[in-house]
């Protein structure tokens, strides 16, 4: 037994990667997508299991094919990626529970064991950056999670989804490439790959330039992929045309992977060895962060499309998990990776209610939604509690992570009251671009003959609301994502100088 | 000689910036395309250049050969050079659905189809 669980992160990795061609070939109705929600079940009882494993403390380090580090591959886990793990998994597992409806209405049958070939890919590519500790195989999951998802966002049948994963599939590969040439760059000056090797040795590199020139490369090209303002262009469109489930899974999940690693890069390899790069951290990253925050939740207020509305509103909370590090304080960081967890239970939980009300509404615009409520009571109710989250109402999981985060506003001092006043702006933007939706659904006239309009399918609604009851259950009882974050957050600063 | 050393940079440097132009600048999808790869290609020439060795031979034991040149980071090139052609596939592929439903491949041509 003990001999299996050590196996644990390799297995994270392999177990959706190999079920993709199994899944692949599936074809009778329904045993693909049977497949892929138990492969992606199975991952999550894994990422389960190994939270349980590090919440005391204690790591997991697995060398492929039991050769040492750093001439060998090596996998770790510790509590930071535990967390990205819960949360990749969590949200693929959730979005196909409830996924049936959407991805019937979106995909060929014929096709879809291959669409879920490729969801589990990402799947793959996904869990294999948290759990990877060497930086070439983090690019190569990146690639496979990257080209994974360009075909499930564009597996769909609005043809504006191909212009848009165009842009995405061009930004991408350019991210990923500039963080190629940050890597090769280290590369060249250590000799090592290993990130916990690299770390050591770049304290022996005398010249300390390509070093710099390697975390300037590795940084935006990770904020490209993380949808960093303003380099966040591709997000919105691909996560507004792309197949409902595939925007649950995706809009929970993809962007935080870049910024964990965002983060990895920044604050365990080069902070304790590049000269003032806590504070270069800090002055870059921090106005980027308020401008994310402040202009896309005002773009959220104008939108109408509300698949679009949500994803801006995703660009503005990439900014409050970035203000949270550019503190560069552990009580910033834990508001930081506690927002990873609650950000992604508050927008899965809205994107599956968005799901549920596209099984009868005839479009997503505000126009098209008009007093859906009445028709569709439970769906309207889980959307108003996941709004609430987002928002940050006391009592659900959104609160935590914004109190964490004025909390750590505060120790700033005089900056700190006036990032407090753009985080209480931004809640209140928030306020009024849920209210938006919720005036739509509850009380605006219908436009539309409402008579063929139904609740959605049971299964889709029991996922909806678990994720709405998460929301709840982890806004009071927050102690897993918090014990999680401040331990995340130590370990980060542990290598400041 | 030190600057003839560096050759390989100054056209990894200039190689790069050719292809990234191509992707911002060109409004045709294919050419967007195209620089992407070329872009990519320059990126294997910084590994390759990092792994040369003056003198070196290929990393074969062999008698009165005692330097190597680096082979990691060919190896490493190849993986990306696989994750290159399939980038470029799934561009490709991404095109040919585009030109069936826009019947075009001019980037301001699908705007102007998206606005209607």
């Amino acid at each position: 037994m003990t001999d299996l669980s050590h196996h644990l992160p390799a297995l994270q990795v392999i177990v959706p990667m190999l079920s993709a061609p199994l899944v692949m070939l599936l074809k009778p109705r329904g045993l693909a997508r049977a497949a892929a929600t138990a492969a992606s079940l199975f991952a999550f009882a894994i990422a389960i299991a190994m939270t349980m494993g590090v919440l005391d403390g204690s790591t997991y380090t697995y060398r492929m094919g039991g050769w040492p580090a750093p001439y060998g591959i090596e996998l770790g886990v510790d509590r930071f990626s535990a967390l990205l793990l819960l949360i990749v998994t969590g949200a693929s597992t959730f979005a196909l529970l409830a996924g049936r409806r959407s991805v019937d209405a979106d995909i060929d049958e014929s096709r879809q064991p291959l669409f879920y070939a490729a969801w589990l890919l990402a799947l793959a590519g996904l869990l294999g950056i948290p759990v990877a500790a060497d930086a070439f195989n983090i690019f190569v999951f990146m690639e496979i999670s990257s080209l994974a998802s360009y075909v499930i966002i564009a597996g769909g049948s609005d043809r504006r989804a191909l212009p848009a994963v165009f842009k995405y599939l061009i930004m991408g590969t350019i991210g990923a490439t500039f963080y190629l040439i940050g890597v090769g760059l280290i590369y060249l000056m250590t000799g090592t790959l290993n990130l916990a090797d690299m770390e050591l040795r770049i304290h022996e590199v005398g010249d300390q330039k390509p070093i710099l020139v390697a975390a300037g490369f590795i940084t935006i090209g990770l904020a490209l992929k993380a949808a960093v303002f303003p380099l966040h262009v591709w997000l919105p469109n691909a996560y507004t045309y792309a197949p409902n489930a595939v925007t649950v899974f995706l809009a929970a999940c993809s962007t935080k992977v870049s910024l964990y690693l965002l983060l990895r890069f920044d604050f365990f390899v080069f902070q304790g060895n590049l000269a003032g790069h806590d504070v270069q951290f800090t002055y870059f990253l921090m106005p980027l962060a308020v401008l994310a925050i402040l202009i896309a939740s005002g773009v959220a207020l104008f939108e109408q499309n509300i698949k679009r509305l949500l994803a801006y509103s995703s660009i503005a909370q990439i900014g409050y998990i970035l203000l949270g590090a550019s503190f560069v304080t552990v009580a910033g960081l834990t508001a930081s990776t506690v927002h990873f967890f609650n950000h992604a239970l508050a927008k899965g939980a809205l994107f599956l209610a968005v799901s549920c009300l596209a099984t009868s509404c005839v479009g997503l615009r505000l126009s098209d939604l008009g007093g859906v409520a009445k028709r569709m009571p439970w769906t309207a109710a889980a959307f108003v509690v996941a709004g609430f989250s987002l928002i940050g109402i006391p009592g659900t999981a959104g609160f935590i992570s914004k109190w964490y985060l004025i909390t750590a506003a505060l120790e700033q001092g005089s900056l700190g009251i006036a990032l407090v006043a753009v985080l209480v702006i931004s809640s209140l933007m928030a306020v009024v671009y849920i209210w938006r939706i919720v005036e739509a659904i509850y009380f605006a006239e219908p436009s539309s003959d409402l008579s063929a309009v139904g609740e959605a399918p049971f299964m889709m609604l029991a996922v909806t609301w678990a994720a709405v009851l998460a929301n709840l259950y982890f806004g009071l009882a927050p102690d897993v994502p918090v014990t999680l974050a401040t331990s995340a957050a130590e370990t980060l600063l542990e290598h400041l100088p | 000689m030190k600057l003839l050393g560096l050759v390989y940079y100054w056209a990894f440097a200039i190689v790069l910036m050719i292809g990234f132009y191509a992707v911002i600048a060109k409004p045709n999808l294919i050419k967007k395309l195209i620089g992407l790869s070329i872009f990519q290609a320059a990126v294997f020439l910084l590994y390759i250049t990092m792994g040369k060795v003056d003198g070196g031979t290929a990393p074969i034991f062999q008698d009165g050969v005692s330097v190597y040149s680096n082979p990691l980071p060919q190896v490493l090139i190849l993986t990306a050079i696989v994750v290159g052609i399939s980038t470029t596939a799934l561009g490709l592929g991404i095109v040919v659905r585009i030109k069936e439903e826009y019947g075009s491949i001019e980037e301001h041509e699908i705007q102007e189809q998206d606005r209607q």
